[in-house]
């Protein structure tokens, strides 16, 4: 057993309302530079849908993501020969067409513009040519659903649907819709890492965040082809890929990432798992029906003593192993197994997990009319607005059973409220519905506790990141005592 | 004099600029080491010139390399007319290849707006010794035809000559091919340019991918090593940074 820690995320669709607060704060901090305006590390896009850039999920496209090669993976589109023998040309890399061009408005013109019978207007140019220009696509342009013939109904998710379940997706009465917000997973099988031919891209040790050393990265462009989640981006300007660092400054000083902090729905959960990295090679080549359940496997329990021994072994502290145990996470993912990671068949073990949205997929029609009684509502779970099949292809390699499976257990704490709230349900159909689940009425309490009443230090349990011993590793303490402030440029010795 | 600058001060100058040049700028400037690729803004023309361009470049720079340290091996080897021939026509074929890709690269830079952008002064220093360079070669492999075989008994005693600190130029410059006293000259600027050029990214080409292990873990300190007191403070570095 080789115990690890990994600072991992859930993110709850239910509550997520699109309002790209987080995109906003992730921009203004990181990506507000020449050759990064068009990256949004943080993105939120409205499923069914393309998504940015436009049909990221599409493999057969980007070629992104491992595949599965009898006991092992190798990458789809990178690695060690395809990697330098593309390296000239890497014909499966997205372009800035593929995201947008990015531009701004000639904001002086409206000042500037001489008298006349028009208005003056702003016109947009381009961030990248300076030049005027038409704009044609942004980086939200299908935001809830807008021109859904050309966006909803390219979703490559909806491959799995045969054309009449397709349609009826697509009937006025039965359209629905959900958000998908979106920052780098942090993997624990990285396919970024493992197509970087310079090495440039690794994973901290402490904490599991995947970065870009921008020193060694040399514009060879394949992590962008390799994330499958297109989550790797190149700037243009400087000629290196950058990606999402998870704030890691701020995490470092016991600060939530930015896009969390500022969550308006706080929908947005982090801590610790704790996990056993010789496990990740067997599940990265699991068979495609076992992906989520192996993946499930390589989390450890933090309460259980072995673990904590072999953890304390492989120097894990202390604090990280108590932030383990208050994990926010460990209990959405492992303990109530409401979260799943989006797209596991790409390999990657992603290590930011979602609570598939249940709302939107409620409430059914028949006739016209809306069926809204529990017991409906219930039975509409497999029959429900968003197919169950739609949902499998997003978050669980298309097995319908785990993704009904979670559902049921939210159906379950939202009947179980229901009754504790409004009372307005029949008790023996609640108790029904919990047994259904094998889930007590003290899990939903607290399930709905976690997921709608959470306080800021419930919803992110940051380990301390022991900067203290770090800086002794780097350097004896003792050689810098007696210095003051930020110490000395040079040794203070005595001149000659 | 003008010879004795040409053929044995520029290439030492050369030399020492690249070695000193490229040292200082991957310890020093090591942000600036890139390929600085423009595939993002521009995919499609990008193929038609960069793999002609780069896989020509490739095969010519390695079969000058061959030449240059094992002269008896392709002498040996065009012994028989046929095999001499045969490689004659490919290297003119891998030319004309690099020639072709960077035309075509050249064009693309013209006409792409965006690429436009990203071009800098010294990428059409780049761009122009390239072609000297290149179209010079041509013209010597065409005028002065069997280079691999006189090659080895012409230019390579003068290159070795340079390299052990002895010139000798009076072959190389008692020459009357333009083509070929361009080409040489051409070659130790292309050299000397190196460190202030994006030439740089081929000195950093990823070999060492093909044996690395696919993942990288990097600690930024070992926690099991803190934890024994006697290893305290010993000062291990990340080696990443
Ligand atoms: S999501 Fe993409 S960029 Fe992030 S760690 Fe995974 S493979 Fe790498
Ligand atoms: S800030 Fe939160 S609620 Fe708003 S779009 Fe982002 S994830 Fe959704």
């Amino acid at each position: 057993m080789d115990v690890r820690s990994q600072v991992s995320m859930v993110f709850h669709l239910d509550k997520c309302i699109g309002c790209h607060t987080c995109s906003i704060a992730c921009k203004n901090i990181w990506t507000d530079r020449k050759g990064a305006e068009y990256m949004w590390w943080n993105n939120v896009e409205t499923k069914p849908g393309t998504g940015y850039p436009t049909k990221w999920e599409n493999q057969d496209i980007y070629k992104g993501g491992w595949e599965k090669n009898g006991d092992t993976v190798s990458l789809k589109g990178a690695g060690k020969f395809k990697g330098l023998k593309n390296i000239f040309h890497n014909p499966h890399m997205p372009v800035l067409d593929d995201y947008y061009e990015p531009w701004t408005y000639k904001y002086q013109d409206l000042f500037t513009a001489p008298e006349g019978d028009d208005q003056p207007t702003a016109r947009p140019v381009s961030l990248v040519t300076g030049e005027h220009m038409d704009v044609q696509s942004g980086p939200n342009w299908d935001d809830d659903m807008s021109g859904s013939i050309d966006y909803a109904r390219q979703d490559v998710n909806l491959e799995k649907l045969s054309a009449a379940e397709r349609e009826a997706m697509f009937q006025l009465e039965r359209m629905t819709l959900h958000y998908l917000p979106r920052i780098c997973n942090h993997c624990l099988n990285p396919a970024c890492v493992g197509s970087c031919p310079s090495g440039a891209l690794y994973k901290r040790g402490e904490d599991g965040i995947v970065l870009i050393n921008q020193e060694r990265c040399r514009a060879w462009r394949m992590c962008v082809t390799a994330c499958p989640y297109k989550k790797s981006y190149y700037n243009w300007n400087t000629g290196k890929s950058e990606k999402c660092i998870l704030c890691y400054p701020r995490l470092e000083s016991g600060q939530a990432p930015a896009c969390f902090h500022s969550c308006v729905g706080r929908i947005r959960y982090l801590g610790v798992l704790l996990y056993d990295a010789d496990k990740i090679a067997a599940a990265a080549a699991a068979p495609d029906d076992r992906l989520v359940d192996a993946q499930m496997d390589i989390y450890l329990d933090p309460f259980d003593p072995e673990v904590i021994k072999q953890a304390r072994l492989n120097g894990v502290a202390d604090s990280t192993i108590t932030a383990a145990q208050n994990s926010p996470v460990y209990k959405f993912v492992k303990v109530w197994k409401l979260a799943l990671p989006l797209h596991p068949e790409f390999r990657t073990l992603p290590n930011l997990f979602y609570v598939p949205a249940l709302l939107p997929t409620m409430a059914t029609v028949s006739d016209g009319v809306y069926n809204s009684t529990s017991k409906s509502l219930w039975n509409g779970v497999e029959s429900n607005r968003l197919p169950m099949k739609y949902l499998a292809s997003l978050f669980s390699a298309g097995d319908t059973g785990k993704v009904t499976e979670v559902m049921k257990r939210l159906m379950a704490v939202r009947l179980h409220r229901r009754g504790v709230t409004v009372g307005d349900l029949n008790a023996a159909e609640i108790s029904q519905a919990l047994k259904e689940v094998q889930m007590e009425p003290d899990t939903a309490d607290a399930i709905f506790r976690l997921t709608a009443l959470a306080t800021f230090d419930e919803r992110f349990v940051i380990p301390p990141a022991h900067r203290e011993e770090s800086i002794e590793m780097l350097e004896n303490t003792g050689d810098v005592k007696g210095n003051t402030g930020f110490g000395f440029k040079e040794k203070p010795v005595r001149g000659l | 004099m003008t010879n004795i600058l040409l053929f044995a001060v520029l290439p030492y100058a050369a030399l020492a600029i690249f070695l000193v040049g490229s040292i200082y700028r991957y310890k020093n400037r090591g942000f600036s080491v890139s390929s600085i690729s423009s595939q993002f803004l521009e995919g499609k023309k990008l193929f038609w010139g960069s793999q002609p361009f780069h896989w020509g470049l490739f095969i010519l720079f390695f079969g000058h390399l061959i030449a240059f340290l094992f002269p008896s091996a392709v002498l040996a080897w065009n012994g028989q007319p046929v095999r001499l021939l045969i490689l004659e026509i490919a290297a003119f074929a891998f030319g004309l290849s690099a020639l072709l890709g960077l035309v075509l690269l050249i064009l693309r830079r013209l006409t792409n707006r965006r690429v436009q952008i990203v071009t800098s002064k010294m990428d059409i220093v780049v761009y122009a010794i390239l072609l000297t360079q290149i179209v010079s070669g041509l013209l010597v492999a065409y005028h002065s035809r069997w280079g691999s075989s006189w090659f080895s008994a012409f230019l390579t005693p003068y290159l070795r000559s340079v390299f052990v600190f002895d010139p000798q130029i009076d072959a190389i410059a008692s020459v009357t091919s333009l083509s070929l006293k361009v080409h040489v000259i051409s070659a130790f600027a292309l050299i000397g340019i190196i460190p202030f050029t994006r030439f740089v990214h081929f000195l950093v080409y990823p070999v060492d991918y093909l044996w690395r292990s696919y993942q990288q873990v990097i600690w930024n300190w070992s926690r099991k090593h803190i934890r024994t007191s006697r290893s305290h403070s010993e000062g291990h570095k990340s080696k990443n940074n």
